[in-house]
């Protein structure tokens, strides 16, 4: 198939339905709304189920109930409707029911605004709805990444029985750009979902709780859960190295903001500073054994986000003072650019080179 | 007439209920079991059960299960009867589940008339909680939550959530039934089967209100709570169908 023109939130639509997406149940939202808008124009057409819900909380119920039966299912929104979505999340992680959770994050707390942001990092990586559970978090960079990763957001959910989210932002969500897309899956080429509620027909009756009263038996499957999520954290880690070859300092972003980055590194690079870029592409599981590999040579880390520092978090926990660390951050929906990023890296390399890189 | 008491295909046996004495749920799972087997649905169907005294309803029910959050038993209905619109499903729900935390899902799946058939157990109190005041509890009930009784000037009124759906074009049976008495509970069969044939005949949504007695939470003896029943209850909650739109069936 030929390259088309088509932006991030329809890219987000038409890639779920290559996936065999069969229902999509959300409630509109900017800036995601065009992908709602997408799935009601197209779903249908490709054979599914496209309902419009009353809100938030309604659509990931209907998540819950049409993934029981084994369909492939997505919802989407942006920050506040993803906080509505938090006790479904948690239900979806204790039933061990696949899902994919689309977040084009906006500027917060509260309603907050309508330009992009990434305020929502802790939200998404750190479980965000109740209970002992951590779920897989996709952070595409590009329209072309969001058709990828959201097909590769479908197979982790079923290959786990998880929740997966992918999160954007504004910017994303609104960029148009050229999308060479997968080819369609045909839905009964997946594997039979041995698990799923069809109704028993001769067999054995079949029930989905997660109710568990007994505390000894609530912590067996806690830590049956704790050892799925630990197979992740093993095997999908993903991220992108970008110029680190010869790299002195490392830059680490995600999203929308990875990309203003990559500018900047242009920009340092023809003044003579070998910055490099780490681009998580998994948020969780966080690629925190490639950062303490590069902390043994690398002595100074900066972290751009939109926020006030979230991620830079997991790049403390994962560096663990074995190198310094700067963060700029802009939050609330500013977007940064990359003449701004430039300056903060030319800057911090003026600052620490003296300490660090002639050693 | 013949008695009998042979055990439906679709309710588990050897399992000691949790359900206190008296209480309604175990003669509407019955019955339940009873018009899944009768009409030939209970393998192909999927229950949903709610947070509160029936969250343990799948350890009765032999036919495919899946417990839903505090309110949400219709939109996880709606998810499951739109994916597989070939199935058989129900959603089972106390008062407040259904009519407090849930009343946007019961409400919006109800407009929507969507194909599942929803059996609602009104017992006019919060059971699994130990007694709290329900939407549907009535004025002047004492309830833990409103010890001098429920004062309309400043608790508010009873909710009747069946009566505000009833009224939905997409509603095409609606009924309200009683387990008070031997005849109410026959009543009360025949209530559902009409309910499960409107979604067989996808005719719309079919609803069934059942009056239910709680005698531990309204701390009176079963006898005093199905007379209880019949002389408060349905004096707020009149019996009978509340819309029937089935047309010629």
């Amino acid at each position: 198939m030929n390259k088309v023109f088509i932006s991030g939130n329809d890219t987000f639509g038409e890639a779920a339905i290559r996936a065999g997406c069969k229902c999509y149940f959300g409630y509109p939202i900017t800036p995601q709304n065009e992908l709602g808008e997408y799935m009601a124009a197209n779903l249908a057409k490709a054979g599914g189920v496209f309902i419009q819900s009353e809100s938030e909380t309604a659509a990931i119920n209907m998540v819950i109930g049409a993934s029981s039966t084994g369909a492939r299912v997505m919802t989407s929104s942006s920050s506040p409707g993803i906080s509505l979505k938090q006790e479904g999340l948690s239900f979806l992680a204790g039933f061990e029911l696949p899902a994919v959770v689309v977040n084009v994050m906006r500027g917060g707390p509260g309603l907050g605004n309508i330009a992009p942001a990434q305020g929502d990092y802790f939200q998404a990586t750190r479980g965000g709805g109740h209970g002992d559970y951590k779920m897989p978090v996709l952070a595409p960079g590009t329209v072309q990444e969001i058709a990828d990763t959201t097909g590769l957001a479908f197979e982790l959910a079923d290959k786990y029985r998880t929740p997966v989210m992918i999160l954007g932002d504004g910017m994303m969500g609104q960029t148009k750009e050229p999308v060479q897309f997968a080819d369609p899956i045909h839905i009964n080429d997946l594997p039979e979902k041995e698990w799923a509620l069809k109704g028993r027909g001769d067999g054995p009756s079949k029930y989905m709780a997660s109710l568990i009263l007994d505390p000894a038996e609530m912590e067996r499957h806690n830590w049956k859960l704790e050892r799925k999520f630990q197979e992740i954290e093993k095997h999908e880690v993903k991220y992108e190295a970008h110029r680190l070859e010869d790299a002195e300092i490392v830059i680490i972003a995600y999203g929308t903001t990875a990309r203003i980055a990559k500018g900047a590194i242009n920009r340092v690079r023809k003044e003579g500073i070998k910055a490099g870029l780490i681009r998580p592409i998994t948020l969780w599981p966080f690629p925190k054994l490639k950062l303490q590999e590069l902390a043994r040579t690398i002595k100074h880390f900066i972290v751009f986000e939109m926020s006030t520092g979230q991620m830079l978090q997991d790049v403390q926990l994962s560096i663990m003072g074995k190198a310094g660390i700067s963060f700029h951050g802009r939050p609330g929906g500013v977007v940064p650019t990359p003449a701004e990023f430039a300056r903060y890296i030319f800057r911090e390399y003026q600052e620490k080179k003296d300490l660090s890189y002639e050693t | 007439m013949k008695l009998k008491n042979e055990w439906p295909k679709y309710y588990k046996k050897d399992v000691v209920t949790h359900y206190c004495p008296g209480c309604g749920h175990g003669i509407v799972h019955r019955l339940i079991a009873e018009l899944l087997e009768e009409m030939d649905l209970g393998h192909r169907t999927i229950g949903v059960n709610p947070a509160g005294c029936a969250v343990l309803a799948y350890k009765y029910f032999d036919f495919d299960m899946i417990e839903s959050a505090h309110g949400r038993g219709t939109a996880l209905a709606t998810g499951i009867k739109r994916s597989r619109p070939d199935l058989f499903v129900l959603s089972y729900q106390g008062d407040g589940d259904l009519s407090a935390i849930g009343t946007a899902e019961t409400i919006h799946s109800a407009s929507r008339g969507e194909l599942f058939t929803l059996v609602f157990i009104n017992n006019a109190v919060y059971g699994m909680t130990g007694g709290q005041m329900a939407p549907t509890t009535v004025i002047g009930q004492k309830t833990t939550t409103s010890p001098k009784g429920r004062n309309p000037g400043y608790d508010g009124y009873p909710l009747h959530i069946t009566d505000i759906i009833a009224t939905f074009p997409g509603v095409a049976y609606a009924e309200r039934v009683s387990v008070s008495t031997p005849k109410n509970i026959r009543k009360t069969k025949k209530a559902l089967k009409i309910a499960f044939q409107t979604q067989i005949d996808e005719l719309g949504y079919s609803a069934v209100e059942v009056l239910s007695p709680c005698p531990t939470n309204w701390k009176m003896n079963t006898i005093d709570s199905c007379t209880w029943i019949d002389d408060v209850l349905e004096k707020e909650f009149p019996l009978g169908i509340l819309t029937d739109k089935r047309g010629g069936k």
